[in-house]
């Protein structure tokens, strides 16, 4: 049986629709699921699409934080359900407490689109299993307020955990020590700035490297129902 | 009627670009000797009725979580009426 990955559509949300094309062309089942609802429908895990949800009223992802479905997510996530936040769904996993640090302003304040490379530093997170360490990929970015930002302490654990999953080659928003995505303490949420899911075929995107993400997430629950 | 006046602003270490790009828009409109802009939110509550410990403290918990990111933010509270 395939596993079933939910895409979460919030008010605003722009990716969802690519995100679960994503899922699908990644080997698993993509099963929609709305911001208003609390069931998570019994998912293996959960993307977080990028968009505007709630119009990034307040700051990118407070509002979107509070929605029922989150809560639901943030149970789950607590319980080891992986989560993948892209963009604004970064943006609403560091909001949510569920990873450290915030988003903020780019440091020269224009909303940037174009492909960036980024390099992998962390290989053994639940979306990043068939990367290798090291690896440099070619996916777009796309957005006005990517800016990552923590204190100092909170840079060098994640650094000393390894918990630094990307780095952008070419700082294009001023994201503190060029990171472009990051993962929680057990390694099952990760949270990435850059869109894998515009990447998944050289048709459309710059690449098919973004595939990488949703096929490892199918590797990683394979390896969990195996374990 | 009760009024609280919530006051959010970036902390001082967190870079803050818009409040550069106002600096600069000011010092070209000749105002001389700016040395910072820093921009923040003010959020202007009117409460029914008068401002009840319950509220005060569900109010003050809620600042911390949706008005402020404490990451980034230190934010004040301030009741007017």
């Amino acid at each position: 049986m395939s596993a079933r990955i939910g895409v979460i559509t919030f008010p605003g949300s722009l990716d969802d629709s690519d995100a679960a094309r994503a899922v699908t062309a990644g080997g698993a089942d993509a099963v929609r699921l709305w911001h208003a609802d609390t069931d998570l429908q019994g998912v293996d895990a959960v993307v977080l699409p990028g968009g505007f949800s709630y119009g990034d009223y307040l700051r990118c992802g407070a509002i979107a934080r509070f929605a029922p479905m989150m809560g639901a997510v943030i149970d789950a996530a607590r319980d080891g359900l992986p989560v993948l936040g892209i963009c604004n769904g970064f943006q609403i996993l560091c909001e949510s407490g569920l990873l450290p640090g915030a988003l903020i302003r780019n440091n020269h304040l224009h909303f940037i689109c174009r492909d960036q490379k980024v390099r992998i530093a962390a290989d053994d997170t639940a979306w990043t299993a068939d990367f290798a360490a090291g690896q440099e990929i070619v996916i777009p970015v796309k957005n006005g307020e990517g800016g990552y930002v923590a204190d100092e302490r909170t840079l060098d654990m994640l650094q000393a955990e390894n918990r630094i999953v990307a780095r952008y080659v070419g700082n294009p928003n001023g994201s503190l020590r060029d990171i472009a995505g990051i993962t929680n303490e057990s390694r099952t949420v990760v949270g990435i700035m850059p869109h894998p899911e515009h990447a998944i075929d050289p048709l459309t995107g710059p690449t098919a490297d973004g595939l990488v993400f949703f096929t490892s997430i199918v590797t990683t629950l394979a390896a969990r129902v195996g374990a | 009627m009760a009024r609280i006046v919530v006051t959010v602003m970036l902390k001082p270490e967190i870079l803050d670009p818009q409040g550069t790009a106002v600096r600069g828009a000011l010092t070209r409109l000749g105002l001389t000797g700016v040395a910072d802009v820093r921009q923040g939110k003010r959020f202007v509550i009117d409460l029914e009725g008068s401002l009840d410990a319950d509220r005060e403290a569900l109010l003050t918990k809620l600042a911390g979580e949706l008005l402020a990111n404490p990451v980034i933010e230190d934010y004040s509270l301030q009741v007017e009426a």
